[in-house]
This record gives C-alpha cells, sequence and structure tokens, in this order.
C-alpha cells in the first residue's frame, strides 16, 4: 500500500511538472497576449518528434537542445506572420487561427511520421535504475524528467523575477493594460515570449517522448487536460498554472492506480439491481475513469469557485 | 417622501485602498442633481456601487426605499434606475434602431421571448422611433452604431440610457469631448429627458451644471464635501479651497 | 423597373420599419423557392453518392446553424458542439430500437423529435455550468465537456456501444402514409422536411427580442446588463436552443447511417462545425449554410483523391481566419453594393488577376503536401506518381523546385494582386457612392 501511495505521489508529480513545463509558456503567453494558445500542444508534439527524429542522427543531448530551438523559431514565425496580422480581427480570430493551426500540425506530423508510435527511446546514459523503492526500480530518466522540471522552473522563476523581460512579464501578469502601453518594443516582446513558451513546451516533449509514447495524437490527448489546468488554476494565474499542475498530475496517477469501484463500495446494493446502463456505470473503476477526472474537477471547480483556484480576472 | 435615492455611509475599498470613504447623499424625487470634483475623487467608482457594476465593502444604497446594494446590474435597472457611461458603452454591430429597441424591450414586458416576432412589436416601435427622435438620430437609424460620429455616439448612449424608462437615471459626463454647440444641445436634450425623472450626473463642464442642477454634490477624495444648491455650493470657501486649490496645482 | 433619373443618394435615409409585412412573395418567396429545389435537387441528382451527400448536406445545414446560433449570434465560441448532435443521435438510435421492439407505433419522421429533446435537456445541463462564463473560459469549459463526454462515452459501454457504436434499422418502425424509409431516396425527403423546418425556425428566432439581445450580448454583455437583461440568462438560453437543434441534427445522422458511435460527439466532430460555420461565414444567417454545403461537397470529394484532405481543410481554414475572417458569405455580401451599383464589371478584371497566381500558389503547395505524402505515407509505392495527370517522381528535385517556384512566386504575386484587387475595389466603391451623394 505505501509502495503505492510512493510510486503514485512520485510518478504523480512528474506528470504534474510536466503539465506545469506546458502550463507555464500558457499562462505567460495569455497573461501578455490575451491569447489562449490552442496549438500548444501542439508544439509539444513538435518537440517530441523532432527531439525523436535528432536523437537517432546525433544523440539525445543535442535533440534536448536543438529541437525547443527549432520549435522556438517555429513559435516565432507563427506569432510573427500569423497571429500578429489576426490580432485586429479580436480574441475569437486569434483562438481559431491557433486552432486550426492544430489541425495542419496534426496532420504534417501524421503525414511526416505516420499514425503509428516511433520508437523514441530513453538515451542509454540515463538507462539505468536510479534507486529502488520497495520492489520497484526507479529509472534514471525519469529522476532526469524530475531534474530537468525542477531545473526549468528555477530559471522561469529567476527570469522572471530578476530580468527586464521577466519585469514585462510579470507586470503583463498583474496590469495588462500597463504593459500594452510600454511602446514600441512590445511587439519583439510578444514575439519573443511566444517563441520561449513555444521552445517549452517543445522541452516537456523531447523528455516526455521517451517516457511516455510518441504519436500522432500525443497533442490531442495532452492539450484539452493542459486547458484544463490552466482554467482550475484560474487564467493568466502562474502560481495557480502550478499547484492545479501538481493537482492534476497527481489525482490522475493515484486514479489509475486504483482499482475501486462503485460496486465495491456499494456492492450489496448493486448487484443484479438495475438495467445494464446501470451496471455500467456500477462496475466501472475508479483507474477507467482516470481519463475523465480531471474534466469532472473542472466543472465542479466553476461551480463552487468559478475564478479557479488563484483567478483574479474575471474574463 | 422616501428619496429617490438614499446613499448611507457607503465604502469601497480596492485591496488596501480605500476609493470611497463613507458617501452618504439623499436625492428626493424629480431632482436634479449633479455630482463634481477632481479626476481622481471617486465618481466614477461612486456610479459604479450604485448601479451594480461594483459590490460595496460596507453602506447601503436605496431605490425608492429598497436595498439595492450589492444586487446584479439587471436587477438594479429592472428596479428603475438606468445609467449612461463616460466611456461610449454601445452595440457596435447592430444598427442604430436595434440598440435603442433592444433597450426598450424589458420595460416592454418582452423580457426573453423567442416566439414573438419582434418586428411586429407595435409599441417597442413606437418607443423606439419616440426615443431616437428625442436624440435626433432618426435619420441614421439603419447605421451600425460603430460607425457614428463621436457626438452621435454620445447621443445613442443617452438614448439608450432613457429608453427603458427609468425614473431614475445616471449621466456618467454625458457631455465630455464635445463641442460649445454639441454640448448646448446635449444640455438641452438632458433638461427635456429629466423632467419627469430624477437625474444624477457626473459633469466636469461647469456652465453645464449650474447651468442644469438643482443642488451639486463635490466629491474629494472619496468624500462629500458639501452638498447643496449651486449658489451655496459656490459661497462655501471649503468648496472653494479645496476645489479651486487642487485645480491650481 | 425603370432607371432612376436623379436618384436618391446612396446615403439617403430608407424608410423607417413600419412594422407590415413586406408583401406575401418578398416575405415567402425565397423560402418557397428553398422548398421548390429541395423537392426538385433529387430528381437532378439522382446517383446514389449524390443523394447521400446531398442528405449528409441537409443534417449538416442544421449542425452548423445551431452551432452559428452560439458563435455567430450570441459570440460564444464552443469547442464541444458536437456532444450535443452525438448524444441527440444516441439517444434516438435507442428510441429507435425501443419503438421498434415493442414501443407505440410512432413513425419514423417523427423521431427527431427524440433528438431535439435529448439535445434540449443536455442543452440545459451543460449550459447550465458553462454559461456560468463567457470569453475563452466559456470555450475552455466547452471544450472540457466534449472531452468528459466522449471519454464517458469509452466507458459506459452499454448505451454508448464501445468502440462499435450502437446500430439500429430505420424500417423496423411503423411506416408513415405507406413509407417505410428503406431507400435513401425517402431518407433525403424526410431530412429535407426537417432541414427546411428547422432552418425557418432558426431564422424566425434571429427575428424575436430574444433573437436581437442575443446580438446585443454578442456586441457588449457588459452593457446589456444595464438594459435590464441578464447576459447570463441569454446565453444560457442561446444554448440551450442551440442544443436542441444539434440534437435534430444527430437524430437526422442516426436516421440517415443507421448507426451511432463515440467519433460522432468527439473534438473532430466539434472541429468540423466550426470549420463550416467559419468558412461559410458567421457574420450572416446564411453564411453557415453555404459553409456546410461546400465542406461536406469537398469533405466527400477531396476524401477521393488525396489523403492529406484534413490538411488542406486545416490550411484552408487557417487561411480565412487570416484573409477572410467573414468568411464567403462575408466576402460576397461585399459585392454587394457593387453589383447593386452596376460597378461590379470595375473589379472583376482585378479580381482574375489575383485568382491565376492564387491558384499557381495553392497548386505548387500541394504539389509539395503531395510529393511529401508519397515519400512518407506511401512510400512502399515508390517515388512515382502524378500531379495533375503530370507523371513526375517524388524524389527528383525538379518538382520540388517547381513546388517552391510556384508556391513561392504565385503567393507574392497573389498578395500583390491581391492590393491591387482591394484598391479597385475600394475605387469602385467610392464611385458608387459618390455618384450617390453627388445628386
Amino acid at each position: 500500500m505505501i509502495e503505492i501511495v510512493l510510486i503514485s505521489t512520485l510518478n504523480g508529480v512528474l506528470y504534474g511538472m510536466l503539465l506545469f513545463l506546458m502550463a507555464s509558456g500558457l499562462t505567460i503567453i495569455f497573461s501578455m497576449m490575451g491569447v489562449l494558445n490552442f496549438a500548444h500542444a501542439s508544439f509539444y508534439m513538435l518537440g517530441a518528434f523532432f527531439g525523436f527524429e535528432i536523437s537517432r542522427r546525433i544523440g539525445f543531448w543535442p535533440g534536448l537542445v536543438l529541437a525547443p530551438l527549432l520549435v522556438g523559431l517555429i513559435g516565432v514565425a507563427v506569432e510573427r506572420y500569423g497571429l500578429r496580422r489576426v490580432h485586429r480581427h479580436g480574441h475569437v480570430a486569434e483562438l481559431l487561427f491557433t486552432f486550426g493551426l492544430t489541425f495542419v500540425i496534426q496532420e504534417a506530423v501524421e503525414m511526416v511520421w505516420g499514425k503509428l508510435p516511433v520508437d523514441y527511446r530513453v538515451p542509454p546514459s540515463l538507462d539505468f535504475p536510479a534507486f529502488t523503492v520497495f520492489a520497484t526500480n526507479y529509472p534514471a530518466f525519469k529522476l532526469f524528467e524530475l531534474l530537468t522540471a525542477l531545473a526549468i522552473f528555477a530559471a522561469l522563476l529567476v527570469v522572471v523575477t530578476r530580468t527586464r523581460i521577466g519585469l514585462v512579464v510579470q507586470a503583463a501578469l498583474t496590469h495588462p493594460a500597463m504593459v500594452a502601453m510600454l511602446g514600441h518594443n512590445v511587439d519583439r516582446i510578444f514575439m519573443l515570449v511566444f517563441g520561449v513558451g513555444a521552445a517549452l513546451a517543445a522541452v516537456a516533449g523531447v523528455i516526455a517522448g521517451p517516457a511516455l509514447v510518441t504519436q500522432s495524437n500525443m497533442a490531442a490527448l495532452l492539450g484539452p487536460i493542459l486547458f484544463v489546468v490552466v482554467v482550475i488554476g484560474g487564467l493568466g494565474s502562474l502560481p495557480g498554472a502550478f499547484f492545479a499542475s501538481l493537482l492534476i498530475g497527481l489525482v490522475q496517477t493515484f486514479a489509475v492506480a486504483s482499482n475501486a469501484s462503485l460496486a465495491d463500495l456499494l456492492g450489496p446494493l448493486a448487484s443484479g439491481a438495475g438495467s445494464s446502463f446501470l451496471r455500467d456505470i456500477w462496475n466501472v473503476t475508479v483507474a477507467q475513469v482516470a481519463p475523465i477526472i480531471p474534466y469532472l474537477l473542472l466543472v465542479l471547480i466553476l461551480i463552487f469557485r468559478p475564478r479557479g483556484l488563484m483567478g483574479q480576472r474575471e474574463s | 417622501m422616501t428619496p429617490a435615492l438614499e446613499i448611507t455611509d457607503l465604502r469601497k475599498s480596492f485591496g488596501a485602498m480605500e476609493i470611497i470613504r463613507g458617501v452618504t447623499l439623499s436625492i428626493p424625487a424629480g431632482e436634479r442633481h449633479a455630482v463634481i470634483g477632481p479626476n481622481g475623487a471617486g465618481k466614477s467608482t461612486l456610479f459604479h456601487l450604485i448601479s451594480g457594476h461594483y459590490r460595496p465593502s460596507a453602506g447601503t444604497i436605496r431605490l425608492r426605499g429598497e436595498a439595492i446594494s450589492g444586487m446584479a446590474p439587471h436587477l438594479i435597472n429592472r428596479r428603475g434606475l438606468s445609467r449612461s457611461f463616460q466611456i461610449t458603452n454601445i452595440f457596435p454591430r447592430l444598427s442604430v434602431w436595434e440598440n435603442v429597441r433592444c433597450a426598450t424591450l424589458w420595460a416592454m414586458g418582452y423580457r426573453y421571448a423567442f416566439w414573438r416576432n419582434i418586428e411586429r412589436l407595435a409599441d417597442a416601435r413606437q418607443r423606439t422611433e419616440e426615443i431616437l427622435t428625442e436624440i435626433n438620430l432618426l435619420d441614421r437609424w439603419h447605421v451600425p452604431a460603430g460607425v457614428l460620429s463621436y457626438a452621435e455616439q454620445r447621443a445613442l448612449e443617452i438614448g439608450l440610457s432613457i429608453a427603458g424608462n427609468a425614473e431614475v437615471l445616471l449621466l456618467d459626463e454625458p457631455t465630455a469631448g464635445m463641442s460649445r454647440a454639441e454640448t448646448e444641445r446635449v444640455v438641452a436634450l438632458i433638461r427635456r429627458v429629466s423632467e419627469k425623472r430624477t437625474l444624477l450626473m457626473i459633469e466636469h463642464d461647469m456652465g453645464v451644471v449650474f447651468d442644469l442642477a438643482d443642488r451639486i454634490s463635490v466629491l474629494v477624495y472619496g468624500e462629500i464635501l458639501a452638498s447643496d444648491t449651486p449658489e451655496r455650493v459656490k459661497a462655501n470657501p471649503a468648496v472653494q479651497q479645496a476645489y479651486l486649490g487642487l485645480e491650481a496645482s | 423597373m425603370s432607371e432612376r433619373t436623379g436618384a436618391a443618394p446612396a446615403s439617403a435615409v430608407p424608410p423607417l420599419p413600419t412594422g407590415r409585412g413586406a408583401g406575401f412573395m418578398a416575405t415567402f418567396g425565397p423560402w418557397i423557392a428553398a422548398a421548390v429545389v429541395l423537392a426538385v435537387l433529387p430528381q437532378v441528382l439522382s446517383s446514389g453518392l449524390a443523394l447521400s451527400t446531398l442528405s449528409l448536406m441537409g443534417m449538416m445545414i442544421i449542425f452548423a446553424l445551431s452551432y452559428n446560433m452560439l458563435l455567430g449570434q450570441t459570440g460564444l465560441l464552443s469547442f464541444g458542439h458536437a456532444v450535443f448532435f452525438g448524444l441527440g443521435g444516441f439517444l434516438t438510435v435507442h428510441a429507435m430500437n425501443a419503438f421498434a421492439a415493442d414501443g407505440p407505433p410512432l413513425p419514423l419522421i417523427a423521431l427527431p423529435l427524440v433528438g431535439a429533446a435529448a439535445g434540449l435537456f443536455f442543452g440545459i445541463v451543460f449550459g447550465a455550468v458553462s454559461t456560468r462564463r463567457a470569453g475563452t473560459t466559456f470555450a475552455m469549459i466547452t471544450l472540457g465537456i466534449g472531452e468528459l463526454v466522449s471519454s464517458s462515452a469509452l466507458i459506459l459501454r452499454h448505451f454508448f456501444g464501445g468502440e462499435e457504436g450502437v446500430s439500429t434499422d430505420r424500417t423496423g418502425l411503423a411506416p408513415f402514409l405507406g413509407l417505410t424509409f428503406g431507400s435513401q431516396l425517402q431518407v433525403y425527403y424526410l431530412i429535407a422536411a426537417w432541414c427546411f423546418v428547422s432552418v425557418a425556425a432558426m431564422y424566425a428566432l434571429t427575428r424575436t427580442p430574444f433573437g436581437r439581445i442575443c446580438n446585443a450580448v454578442r456586441d457588449n454583455p457588459h452593457r446589456v446588463a444595464f438594459i435590464g437583461y441578464d447576459p447570463q440568462r441569454v446565453r444560457f438560453l442561446s444554448f440551450s436552443l442551440s442544443g436542441l437543434f444539434a440534437g435534430i441534427a444527430g437524430a437526422l445522422a442516426a436516421i440517415n447511417f443507421e448507426i451511432m458511435n463515440a467519433g460522432q460527439l468527439g473534438a473532430t466532430q466539434s472541429g468540423t462545425v466550426i470549420l463550416m460555420a467559419f468558412i461559410g461565414g458567421i457574420g450572416s444567417f446564411g453564411g453557415p449554410i453555404i459553409g456546410a454545403i461546400l465542406v461536406t461537397y469537398l469533405q466527400v470529394a477531396l476524401s477521393d483523391i488525396t489523403d492529406a484532405w484534413q490538411l488542406y481543410f486545416g490550411l484552408l481554414f487557417i487561411a480565412m481566419v487570416m484573409f477572410a475572417p467573414d468568411g464567403i458569405a462575408g466576402l460576397l455580401a461585399r459585392q454587394q453594393p457593387l453589383l447593386r451599383g452596376r460597378q461590379l464589371h470595375r473589379v472583376l478584371p482585378a479580381y482574375a488577376l489575383a485568382l491565376v497566381p492564387g491558384l499557381a500558389a495553392v497548386a505548387g503547395l500541394s504539389l509539395a503536401v503531395e510529393m511529401t505524402n508519397r515519400l512518407t505515407v506511401h512510400a512502399g509505392d515508390g517515388p512515382a506518381m502524378s500531379f495533375l495527370h503530370v507523371p513526375l517522381r517524388a524524389d527528383a528535385p525538379v518538382p520540388w523546385l517547381v513546388a517552391v517556384v510556384l508556391f513561392a512566386g504565385g503567393g507574392w504575386l497573389f498578395l500583390r494582386a491581391g492590393g491591387v484587387a482591394r484598391q479597385a475595389y475600394d475605387e469602385a466603391l467610392a464611385i458608387v457612392q459618390g455618384r450617390g451623394n453627388a445628386s
């Protein structure tokens, strides 16, 4: 039991940090530009596939650097030649633009790499058990994932609190209108932030690719959960995104590890009673509903705390 | 007789900053009342509190005796209080006609009716025509409101706030940014539409204020410094010192 | 009609609305024409493929219009509209099976009412949660609800039938006036009838106090509260009614395909309806109808020619968002004053001038796409292929060079010609207006 709890906690934190790597970029872009970038998870997917392609040619470590750079450049181009143009048509058009982008990126990835998972492996240098918890070996790569996520989180904190651009970003988090007044180089900062956000998502992709499955549906799988995270955390709140990421990460990992069902809880009541539809509901295990738990959380949060955990702005 | 609008010890803070610091004000029915004061005194915040846009931190607001503090804006509006906005706040893609007609519908009792043909509502049509005549926009009725000139949009703004026939009318700087001639037209309009109503207005143009108002309240740093007839406000030394002193600096 | 001399200026004030009907033909003429077209179409396009495509278009028109009640009329961007389409369809399938087994003898033609009820019910349930917020948050909630329902569909296997879905037999129900709806032609007429009724109902809805207040909420939800309306209530009503019509569309899909599966309520279907509404144009009532017809046609036609058709859709959609956010209906509406002022001939050459490099750019792009497709997805078939009946090798440099030149050169010229076309348009418009003002 303790074993399950410990392993689940570790995995949950890991998954949560992965979510936060992406949610942070998404949150900063949203705060500065008022755009919820639908294609954020697509950049994550591109990161994974670029990482795969580079790592099988020149190795994992160059991939970890080059793939995010490439995706960052794509992000810059998307902002400069797409979003900026669409901006004058309003927020709905911006959201729809990034929505269309998810289609295009998904189709392009399917065309180049196919619909089946690619063989993106953990690099040999990290392919050993780091430590053993009870009887389970904990792979070094997972530890590396965790450390990378923490390092980027720390670096983000430093950049946001210590640098000029960081100050602009911070100002945008609380006073978006003021940042718009800053003058001529706001455009360039937008472009940069969008590129960095895309690159961050790509970093997540490069390190999540080998651990999870690198496949053309990975953006569609993760994207909605990412939006759940930022809405639950409160749109535009970085700490909110952090806690919501951890929350979703932990809840989902624990749910997957649980086999309980309503029938177990209410056993005698359910036996034989009801139609086949109801039996479905009785016999579903918590592990089976794990995929829908984030969305249930979203609905609950919206009923009881419409601003999200730490949101300040009503939108 | 119950005052049309009665505000008692109203307070509003944003974080540590208290913007409205205990405002008490009573406006009898039929009065034209102006709120003046330097920029940042909290005049617009006061309007936002009365109209339900902000929730008061403390204090009560009564509309014809009924407590409305903390109510949602649409509920306050249905109880007979309507307002205009300092920054023009209209429906840009709807025609001028639709703008005004939408503003008449609730008061006409049509609510959310989704089974009646709107073109067949003779009373709403007639009322819309009256309002458009009143605000002098009848020959622009078919134009999308977003392409009207600034002065026309300001007139429409007033039109929207009087269309529902509310008894208490709040106008937030109705003549801001207007030429002399335009201001005169708007003053005449306000005089007409406030004849059978209670009017509370924020205004910077002292000519307009002293021309229209029965009584004037001076709001400085979230507090009412004086609330009296124009002559006595003019003569009030505290007002002169605070207001003129601030203006001079 | 004779040419008016000293015509009233274009900026002259049109007569005020009188509230009297505009005359029988002006009011009902277009509807009678539409009914006649719907009735005659299968006589003209009578092949099996044409009939099933027309049936598909009919239900998609309802679906796209119901979506536009949200996006175009009320300003609500939903990413989960297929939920109502799918749930309406699933409940219809179950109702069909129940009625066929031992239910009351309800004719098939009445079954879309089941879909409508289901759509309305779930519209109320999900609307109560989602319409508490507007804007971006609303969009994210609908996305979450869409995922919630489509993930649940894979868990609740008895109701949703798991991967393969739930099937039914539409001929099992009581005949209606002797019709058993075994043939596609009869199903077409059933769909056409419901399409006509639904479109008319949704059009009527835009001309009610509620419809106008929806537009007001779209334009400025904040101000609506100060004219006595609760914007949240308006959003909720709009959302619920839109669910009702989406449910009808789903029911027609169930009747047409005789099977529903989880894909019908998933993200792809929700995405498709956004594409239809937006490409057609969300700014006018008819836009989504154009979009539904065009996108359905392209889906059927393109998926036959290339398997990268979804990529083309994505690119078309992005191009529309960037260059024509009013959609096709918006582009057409902008030509109307020119047509009326008889100045269309001034702009047509400029449009043609832009069309040529535009087509070249599209050809270059799709050549690159098809060659990539050949080298990756169809690598097993070898690099030899043909594009527009021209045989070529996908791994040779020349075709790639041609593709790049066509795309880059065509694109650059298109942007230039686009500027010329815009200028020509502005000048023609100025002539129309100027002539009006001068007299």
